[in-house]
């Protein structure tokens, strides 16, 4: 059976679509073109009805009721709205506490006689005389600036809580283990009567290492904080549900789970707690006004569709791409020493390899290996000439992290494909360590840690 | 962004990758880079008495332009003179191998490893005087 190539093993960047998938999405893009908030005629209907039946599929793959599923464009506005929209309804930074002190100071000594008029209405009805006595922060003690991450999240959090940083909310980021694992105790520790809200990813996307959520999400509630789950890498190939995990919000991505690109979900708590949202789009008030914009109806079909064949489907594909995984593994630790698995080995998604191949170049890795598809964690293959900020948190070393590869083996990855790439990667590892004056120094004893390097 | 041509043959048809004896006289050994940058060349010239590079070799880790800079001051250096060698500058491998803006770091790091090579050999011949 020839393969088709490049072979595609990026799994974690991407996945295709199912053709299953776009069966279902194709009428919405064709003859079924209806707006779903076309309240007053048939097109408008059916485009409604498919969107609330998507709802409904996406809410039994993670075990929510429809009502908590909001639909987005994707993960990244998922992200953005689970930390923003939190922070700005739950939280109130110094700056404004001491700007709420100014006007009550004010309104009180009579030299701000329209005090009233000077607080903006997002703070809702502020009681000024009641701050003057008492002091905003005093009276706002529990509207909290602290939330709390980790070091590994995607960009989508770490640059929405550099964001809410600039407004003055204060952000902690939690270091990992070498395994990519948070500690429990490290989160418990950070939690301080300010913390708003908790934000770890349920499966990493780089070293596929799935966090203890479960746990996390019991020391949340034990806390009273919200906690928020990226569990993008995660939906479709491990079970989630909702409960279960003590969450009470959670990303979801299209593109990872075998559907389309440019369509997501955030599941918001509705019931003990009850969670909700500063909306980050306005207009019309779509998605019980937590995210305007008319639906992207043919992507939320195809998300919906996506969902139910992954759970479908959930526990034959994870065993199935874990298989293909460890004979990926076995293949190149047989054959190929000086090889490092990055990230913990069981904590991890089934697919998912995160490899570093000692004293060769990860982006020369990925042009000797062109007819395979895989990512790196290599400056060389950013855009900032800085090594995976992922695998720097694991604390592997720079040349490590510039020397590895990630493998992501997916539904569609046959036995051939993982055979040819295992040879593939082998074959040009050795050629480049034949090529590489690291290789050949460690080979003779040289200890490279004791050189002074002549760095540009 | 596909991988240009004239770098993916350094790869596949490498040239002059290899090791000359370092504590060989007439050997110039130059050695740049650091394996935390992701680039490290080595790169060896052997010289006749009258100072001509009779022989080039190279080792390099680092990405495809890396290899393929190293590699191709090797091509290029066999047969010079060393004062030629020592001239080499990094704008001339970028328009051969047409590197991108990002890529011209790994040009540079090719011509400082030709001149490390150069005074190294030079530094010996001193010594031998």
């Amino acid at each position: 059976m020839t393969i088709e190539k490049p072979v595609y093993m990026d799994n974690n960047s991407t996945t295709p679509l199912d053709p299953r998938v776009l069966e279902k999405m194709q009428p919405f893009l064709t003859k079924a073109f209806g707006n779903a908030a076309s309240r007053s005629h048939h097109y408008g209907w059916v485009a409604e009805e498919a969107v609330d039946y998507a709802r409904e599929q996406v809410a039994k793959l993670i075990g929510a009721t429809p009502a908590e599923i909001i639909f987005t464009s994707g993960a990244t506005e998922s992200d953005n709205l689970a930390l923003k929209g939190v922070a700005h309804l739950y939280g109130m930074t110094d700056a404004d506490k001491i700007f709420l002190d100014a006007v009550a100071k004010g309104h009180a000594d009579g030299s701000m006689p329209d005090a009233a008029d000077k607080v903006p209405s997002r703070f809702g009805s502020v009681d000024l005389d009641a701050i003057a006595k008492e002091g905003a922060f005093e009276h706002f003690k529990s509207k909290g600036d602290h939330i709390i991450t980790v070091r590994t999240e995607h960009k989508a959090i770490l640059d929405s809580a550099k964001r809410l940083e600039k407004e003055g909310f204060r952000i902690t980021y939690l270091d990992v283990g070498a395994d990519g694992l948070l500690s429990l105790q490290t989160l418990e520790e950070a939690i301080t009567d300010k913390t708003i809200l908790v934000s770890v990813m349920m499966a990493n996307n780089e070293i596929g290492v799935i966090q203890p959520i479960a746990e996390i999400g019991a020391i949340c509630r034990k806390h009273k904080v919200v906690f928020h789950t990226d569990a993008v890498q995660a939906v479709g190939k491990v079970p989630v549900d909702v409960n279960a995990l003590n969450v009470d919000l959670l990303s979801i991505s299209g593109h990872k789970m075998y559907g389309p690109k440019g369509v997501g979900a955030i599941y918001v708590r509705r019931r003990r707690p009850r969670v909700r949202l500063e909306a980050g789009i306005d207009g019309g008030g779509h998605e019980r006004g937590m995210r305007s914009g008319t639906l992207n109806v043919a992507g939320i079909v195809g998300l919906g569709a996506a969902a139910e064949l992954c759970m479908k489907d959930l526990a034959a594909d994870a065993e199935r791409t874990r298989n293909l995984r460890e004979k990926l593994w076995s293949k190149l630790s047989g054959e190929l020493d000086e090889l490092y698995l990055n990230g913990h080995a069981e904590h991890r998604l089934p697919g998912n390899l995160n490899v570093s191949f000692a004293y060769v170049e990860g982006e020369a890795m990925m042009m000797a290996i062109k007819d395979v598809a895989v990512s790196s964690g290599s400056a060389c293959t950013s855009a900032s000439l800085e090594p995976s900020y992922v695998l720097r948190a694991l604390g592997i070393g720079d040349d490590l992290a510039h020397s590895s590869i990630r493998f992501g083996i997916g539904r569609f990855t046959t036995d051939e494909e993982v055979e040819f790439v295992g040879q593939i990667v082998v074959d040009a590892v050795r050629r480049l360590r034949e090529m590489s004056p690291l290789y050949e120094m460690a080979k003779e004893g040289i200890d490279l840690n004791s050189i002074e390097w002549a760095a540009h | 962004m596909a991988y240009n041509d004239k770098v993916i043959d350094h790869y596949e048809n490498p040239r002059n990758v290899g090791t000359l004896d370092k504590n060989d006289s007439n050997v110039g050994t130059g050695l740049v880079g650091a394996p935390a940058c992701g680039d490290v060349m080595r790169l060896q010239i052997q010289v006749s008495d009258d100072g001509v590079i009779e022989d080039a070799k190279f080792k390099t880790f680092g990405c495809g332009s890396a290899i393929a800079s190293s590699s191709l001051v090797t091509e290029w250096v066999k047969g010079k003179r060393v004062e030629w060698a020592a001239e080499l500058k990094n704008e001339s491998i970028v328009e051969e191998l047409s590197l991108p803006p990002v890529k011209v770091h790994c040009s540079v790091l090719a011509e400082d490893a030709i001149k490390a090579a150069v005074a190294d050999w030079r530094q010996k011949k001193e010594r031998k005087a």
